[in-house]
């Protein structure tokens, strides 16, 4: 078989405004998206830049565009696509740095910033914290997150107000919160009520739709809702 | 640029080692990614340690298995290093945050792992501690949260192009800046090298595309040995024609390895323990069923069936690993067999160090000042001829820890400071003739040939004449290697540089490999030769090193440390 590829370039050292290039390139049903990208590279054009790495959608460093949604390139295969021209772009929300890398700089800002570590009671015990299967599975999904960006690129909101956290922090924001070992539920819970921190969030669900690892990103936001509330109602 | 200490290496054992320095020095980590895109993040199934959560267990028992899963080749002061910190290791993961499952009594949930048994290898004992099939994405995240909070300083997306040393010790390192391309010279007191893996010199691996081995060349050129690198790992299970792991885990839970027959063959390989097998044997099983016919289909591939786990346990226990098979399979698990073979996993080899990460140098093996390695590209050496599945985890947070307590006294102690380089090297040179080159050959089309040429000669099975074929090819792609042209002249992320940098690294590692396993003429672990088909304690019990001295591929030996478990014939 042979796809075309309609890919977004833009060297911001070298040029004024962003332009896309086509490829013919050879490919078979089972070819990830990233094998056509690296094809590319390798064999045409060894300018074209993204990132990448383990390459079975563990890392998260090759989020794109493909025809218009956010996804991992590794994990997304030609046979999933017709026979159409296969356009890829940046992840939108994120300034480019070179094609289709882009700078993340802001996004692992805001998930440093909602203290993405366990703060548990101190001392520890001499052994294991203890913890319920029941309770460990409350957040199991949320721990499948690779930080990726691809719900963040995605969300409707940041287009607006760029000062909203976002999915990806969030969702690490839940993970700790539904945490039962971590202890800093007063001051997690102050930080996300906020109209930047989980209150952005108007439910568009656009995250859950692209998330690669299948996380109910948008329904774990609404459990930090639903706490906020309920803490708010018992006072 | 200047830092007390350098940590070239985001994984597991690198971030490790930063927490532990944190507090008392001003570090910093070094990635050529960004932190959490570490390749320890792939691995799925756990990590090692007799906490006996869920069935009597022993030290002495991991023991056992991890020297006679070395194949008797691993030193076993240091083994009994490592065992015996695991279950300090793991509570201490518990208590940073690491969310592992849980039993039903709350504590650490653990289950069967290959090569890991009760009583000195009489049935499998439950050891791996897991968190689901994402156990090591787990503890990265988890470690660089800690780094996070303990504010190590990050620079992603620098890659190490040189180290620096005056005449007693090992100064700083080179690093070239991916966003920019401009090199910095970095003085350091200390530098820890935690760079992972080299399993992009073969074909099918499951390693990510930055595991090059670009640590373990340079250390070669700059005059250092590399030990025991003719011992690749297979993992068994990579999903057929690709490479991406499918956990042993999901044997450890129940799964099994059928022929074409629907013979659940590993029973006439490993009667005691089947398919949970050590995965030297497992892999090398599979490859005789292939040669024999009785592959699938009578192709090259064979079944691992995960369809009497039932979906809730895969769902739980497995997902991930279950949504590779549906993705790049096209197969549920939960329904059908997933078709496997071997694949490049592990590499047992690396720099030579000391129990508390100290490279170990040339001259009568002593450590040289201000170098240290940990993780798997060190060779400390626990893993000997064979490594144990989920002992690779518990290796990089066991001696990631030590390295970076061994870095703390050495600052304190040695009092050292930052000191000038006795000549910075050839190696902006070299970038500079790469940025110009204008020579015919192609780095990705070099690579190819040597990532075939290796699985071809290299891999599971391996004989003189097929090493000695392997050898005067490599020396062939090192010719043409020299001829190589660049077309893209960017100095910002000009990817098609730093991949023609790599190439360099994975010849020199490649060629290493194949003069350390033409040397071996035994079959030892995961180094099988069918010419020498049996281990010979009487002329090969010992350590392989190469390059000790002016970087040339001679070979020299280093004993074994044998204390608790003499040689005996390894069968399960």
């Amino acid at each position: 078989m042979k796809h075309t590829f309609r890919i977004f370039r833009y060297d911001p050292a070298k040029e004024k405004q962003p332009r896309y290039q086509e490829y013919q390139v050879k490919t078979e049903p089972t070819d990830k998206i990233l094998d056509c990208l690296n094809r590319i590279r390798w064999e045409q054009d060894s300018s074209l830049t993204y990132r990448m790495s383990c390459a079975h959608g563990v890392c998260g460093s090759d989020a794109m565009r493909i025809n218009g949604v956010c996804a991992l390139a590794c994990q997304r295969l030609i046979k999933d696509y017709g026979e159409e021209p296969l356009l890829i772009e940046p992840l939108p929300q994120f300034p480019v740095l070179k094609d289709l890398l882009v700078d993340m700089t802001a996004f692992f800002e805001k998930y440093r910033g909602i203290w993405p570590y366990l703060m548990p009671a101190d001392p520890p015990p001499e052994k294991e914290r203890l913890q319920s299967p029941e309770k460990r599975m409350a957040f199991d999904e949320a721990i499948r997150c690779i930080l990726c960006g691809c719900c963040t690129a995605a969300c409707p909101i940041l287009e607006d107000n760029q000062e909203f956290l976002g999915p990806a922090a969030l969702l690490r924001a839940f993970r700790y919160l539904f945490d039962s070992r971590d202890r800093q539920e007063v001051e997690r819970m102050e930080r996300l009520d906020d109209e930047n921190a989980v209150w952005g969030c108007k439910t568009h669900g656009k995250c859950t739709e692209v998330c690669p690892k299948e996380i109910q990103v948008t329904q774990s936001l609404g459990r930090i809702k639903k706490k906020l509330y309920d803490v708010k109602k018992a006072r | 640029m200047e830092h007390d200490v350098v940590i070239i290496g985001s994984g597991i054992a690198g971030l490790r080692a930063a927490v532990e320095l944190a507090a008392h020095a001003d570090v910093a980590i070094v990635s050529k990614v960004f932190p959490t895109r570490a390749h320890s993040g792939a691995a799925q199934g756990g990590i090692t340690a007799a906490l006996g959560n869920e069935e009597e267990d022993r030290w002495e028992w991991h023991m056992f298995d991890t020297v006679k899963g070395s194949d008797f080749l691993g030193d076993q002061d240091t083994i009994e290093i490592m065992v015996r910190d695991a279950p300090r290791a793991i509570i201490e993961l518990e208590h940073m945050g690491v969310p592992f499952s849980r039993t039903d009594e709350g504590t650490i949930a653990q289950r069967a792992f290959g090569g890991h048994t009760r009583d000195f290898g009489k049935a499998p004992v439950k050891r791996a501690c897991y968190a689901s099939d994402r156990t090591g994405r787990i503890i990265l995240d988890t470690l660089f949260e800690q780094s996070i909070k303990a504010g190590v300083q990050c620079y992603p997306e620098f890659i190490m192009i040189d180290l620096l040393f005056n005449a007693t010790r090992c100064v700083g390192v080179v690093l070239l800046e991916l966003a920019t391309g401009t090199i910095h010279e970095v003085h350091t007191r200390a530098l820890l090298l935690a760079t992972g893996g080299a399993g992009k010199i073969y074909k099918t691996t499951s390693n990510c595309f930055s595991n090059t081995g670009d640590a373990l060349s340079i250390v070669l050129q700059r005059g250092l040995p590399l030990q025991d690198m003719e011992f690749l790992q297979f993992h068994p299970t990579g999903i057929k024609g690709l490479g991406i792991l499918m956990s042993e885990a999901a044997r450890g839970e129940g799964g099994i390895l059928l022929n074409r027959h629907g013979e659940r063959f590993m029973e006439r390989y490993a009667p005691v323990i089947k398919d949970l097998a050590p995965r030297d044997i497992v892999s090398r099983a599979i490859v005789r069923e292939i040669r024999e016919g009785n592959g699938v289909g009578g192709s090259d591939y064979v079944h691992l069936d995960l369809t009497a786990l039932g979906p809730e346990k895969i769902k739980e226990r497995l997902w991930e690993i279950a949504s590779f098979a549906t993705i790049y399979a096209g197969v549920d698990p939960v329904h059908e067999p997933v078709p496997v073979q071997p694949t490049c996993h592990y590499i047992m080899g690396g720099i030579p160090t000391d129990v508390d990460g100290r490279v170990l140098g040339a001259d009568e093996h002593k450590p040289v000042p201000g170098l240290f390695s940990a993780g798997e590209s060190s060779c400390v050496s626990v893993h000997g001829a064979n490594r144990l599945g989920c002992n690779s985890l518990l290796d990089l947070v066991v001696f990631g820890r030590r390295a970076g307590k061994a870095i703390l006294s050495y600052l304190q102690d040695e009092g050292v400071t930052h000191d000038k380089p006795d000549s910075t090297g050839s190696v902006r040179d070299t970038i500079e003739k790469l940025l110009t080159a204008r020579g015919k050959e192609r780095v990705p089309a070099l690579r190819r040939e040597l990532q075939q040429l290796m699985m071809d000669h290299c891999s599971v099975f391996r004989d003189q004449r097929g090493l000695e074929t392997a050898q005067v090819k490599i020396a062939e792609l090192k010719q043409r290697y020299r001829d190589i042209g660049l077309s893209c002249r960017d100095r910002h992320f000009n990817l098609e540089l730093v991949e023609a940098l790599e190439g360099g690294h994975l010849l020199t590692c490649a060629e290493v490999i194949a003069v350390s396993a033409l040397h071996r003429r035994e079959s030892r672990g995961a180094h099988y030769r069918e010419d020498y088909p049996e281990r010979n304690d009487q002329d090969f019990l010992y350590h392989t090193l190469v390059g000790a001295g002016s970087g040339s591929m001679e070979i020299t030996t280093k004993p074994v440390k044998i204390t608790r478990f003499k040689p005996v014939a390894r069968t399960y």
